[in-house]
């Protein structure tokens, strides 16, 4: 079975033609599998949000492919429109596209563009809500009575009411506190395992794909710079440091310990991996 | 008393006497501050961090009058912001710098919005000139000065808010969540920024924050929860509470979390490092083989 999105030779220029003219995206071979939750990463300008407004059909190639289950998306002009249905798009600050007098109206906006029958769409919201923590009494308030995070969580829920096969969420924590970040994170995750939707997270925050992805893209320049596992790419710590990118914190200690002549290895992400690390290190020499 | 004479201490520039205040739409008892007590002196450089709903914000606004106390009294180097006649002194004494650098230029070249403020001020042209050449060698983006602001990067962008307050020549300057829409290049060009500006400058700062790695680069923490300070002061001893910090919904940097979690499982390691040297320095030396010295690495 073919994976899921699959880009062939997908290039992109913007402004093709003018004095602005700048190549965002440079011949990307891409194949992402059903159910990958993968944490996507670059500078900015280094082609992210390019890259997944081909996944759902917003840009158009300039040259190569872009695929959905097999199917170039652009083959059938008439049909780009329902690819949105099925890779359903979170942009950053989702939050300021909420327009609706309620949030039920809102979350119900995707589904009935669908088309859907109307208890179909109401089961969908309900759905939708649950799965991003928007209580009953909350859906049939105003969007703009909510808070930050809540409202982040309205918007997110307007695209998951679409059962899309894919997720793509650009940066959904920006801007959010700790505790607002994490509860985004968790239904991120809740959903991701219970339903087995393809997500891309797309994020400067290392420790958020550290901690979630199954599979990181690292992206420079319109190119793909790295693909692999989190403890594949942070052992690269140097290489994303020389991209602009920020590793993790306790990476950047550990590179620190190998340079004061420790033997360890720098491939270390999450707080927790750190300590076990360490604790048996220090049981070795305490021994 | 105590009181009055810290408000006339001369290195003073912001102090909070049992401040409250409710927003018109919050219920009865919803106080977005109340009864908080706070003393900046010039020239530190200090975070505010707190979640959401903690005040913080409310607390910022009341820095330079954009909010008027409800209960309690807030001086600007000495001034008291419910003095209507003070209102244009005290703005020009604290600057405001916030979260989307979109919301903050008004005009199509970037020395123009620079020029803003103290056009409005009224001050002289080639006062103005001047000015205008100092804050944007301030921030780093004199070379810029004739570029559209829409243009720029967000980091550039927020660098041209930045120096648009300092074109009023600020005793202060408040910043709410700067960094939060920046990427970490963004966040590190702000970073620098604001810190040169109080060591070069020694321009007062408040730094608003949901990063702790922001945070433990001040020289004072301020944690805030309800409406009153929960915690307040130096990074180390801030940090270090890792316990309250978590029970009040916000994290710690990883360095410290890590030292944390190994103290639970009975290293004795020192709860104090915060910055990656020190938290590799403190996990060598105890990892270090036994027997040899400490700076046998060196050799």
């Amino acid at each position: 079975m073919p994976g899921i999105i699959k880009t062939e030779g997908l290039s992109h220029v913007y402004g093709k033609g003018t004095p602005f003219e700048r190549k965002a995206l440079d011949n990307i071979d891409l194949e992402i599998e059903r159910g990958e939750f993968i944490g996507l990463i670059g500078h900015t300008g280094s082609g992210k949000s390019t890259l997944i407004q081909h996944l759902n059909g917003l840009l158009k190639p300039t040259e190569g492919r872009v695929l959905v289950d097999g199917k170039d998306i652009w083959e059938d002009i008439r049909k780009v429109r329902d690819i949105r249905f099925r890779v359903g798009l979170v942009f950053q600050y989702p939050e300021h596209q909420l327009f609706e007098e309620t949030v039920y109206k809102d979350i119900a906006f995707g589904p009935t563009n669908m088309g859907l029958e109307k208890y179909e769409i109401e089961e969908r919201v309900y759905e939708a809500a649950e799965f991003v923590g928007i209580s009953r009494e909350q859906l049939f308030r105003s969007p703009f009575e909510l808070s930050g995070g809540q409202k982040r969580r309205a918007a997110i829920a307007g695209v998951i009411a679409m059962r899309p096969d894919v997720l793509i969420l650009d940066e959904p924590t920006a801007g959010l506190d700790p505790a607002g970040r994490e509860e985004i994170l968790a239904r991120i995750r809740d959903y991701h395992a219970i339903r087995n939707t393809t997500v891309i997270l797309v994020t400067h925050n290392m420790e958020e794909i550290a901690r979630n992805a199954s599979r990181i893209i690292v992206m420079e320049k319109g190119r793909i710079r790295m693909t692999g596992t989190a403890h594949d790419v942070f052992s690269h710590a140097e290489d994303l440091r020389d991209m602009g990118l920020a590793v993790p914190q306790i990476t950047q200690v550990f590179l620190r310990l190998r340079e004061m002549g420790l033997d360890v290895d720098p491939s270390v992400y999450t707080v927790d991996q750190a300590k076990r690390k360490i604790l048996k290190m220090w049981r070795d020499v305490h021994a | 008393m105590e009181g009055l004479t810290i408000v006339n201490a001369n290195d003073v520039i912001l102090r909070a006497e049992n401040l409250s205040y409710k927003y018109d739409s919050a219920s009865e008892e919803d106080f977005a501050l109340q009864g908080l007590n706070i003393t900046v002196r010039k020239g530190e450089f200090i975070a505010i961090l707190g979640h959401n709903g903690s005040g913080k914000s409310t607390l910022a606004k009341h820095f330079n009058a954009i909010l008027l106390p409800a209960g309690g009294k807030m001086y600007v180097a000495g001034m008291e912001t419910a003095d209507e006649n003070l209102i244009y002194s005290i703005r020009q004494t604290v600057g405001m710098v916030f979260q989307n650098p979109d919301n903050q230029i008004v005009a199509n070249i970037v020395e123009e919005d620079i020029a803003f403020a103290p056009e409005n001020l009224g001050v002289d042209p080639a006062e103005i000139r001047k000015r205008v050449d100092d804050a944007l060698k301030a921030v780093g983006m004199y070379e810029f000065k004739d570029h559209a602001p829409h243009m720029l990067s967000g980091g550039q962008k927020q660098r041209i808010a930045i120096a648009g307050v300092i074109a009023m020549m600020p005793q202060c300057i408040v910043l709410d969540e700067p960094t939060a829409m920046l990427d970490p290049v963004g966040r590190n060009e702000v970073l620098r920024t604001i810190r040169l500006l109080n060591r070069e400058y020694g321009i007062t700062i408040v730094l608003i924050t949901h990063h702790m790695e922001e945070a433990a680069i001040c020289d004072r923490v301020v944690v805030m929860e309800k409406g009153q300070i929960a915690t307040d002061g130096t990074p180390k001893e801030v940090f270090a509470q890792v316990e309250m910090l978590k029970s009040l919904g916000l994290t710690v940097p990883q360095t410290v979390e890590l030292i944390y979690m190994l103290r639970k499982e009975g290293i004795d390691i020192p709860l104090d490092a915060l910055s990656v040297e020190e938290c590799a320095e403190a996990i060598y030396n105890v990892l270090k083989p036994v027997g040899r010295d400490s700076d046998a690495r060196y050799n």
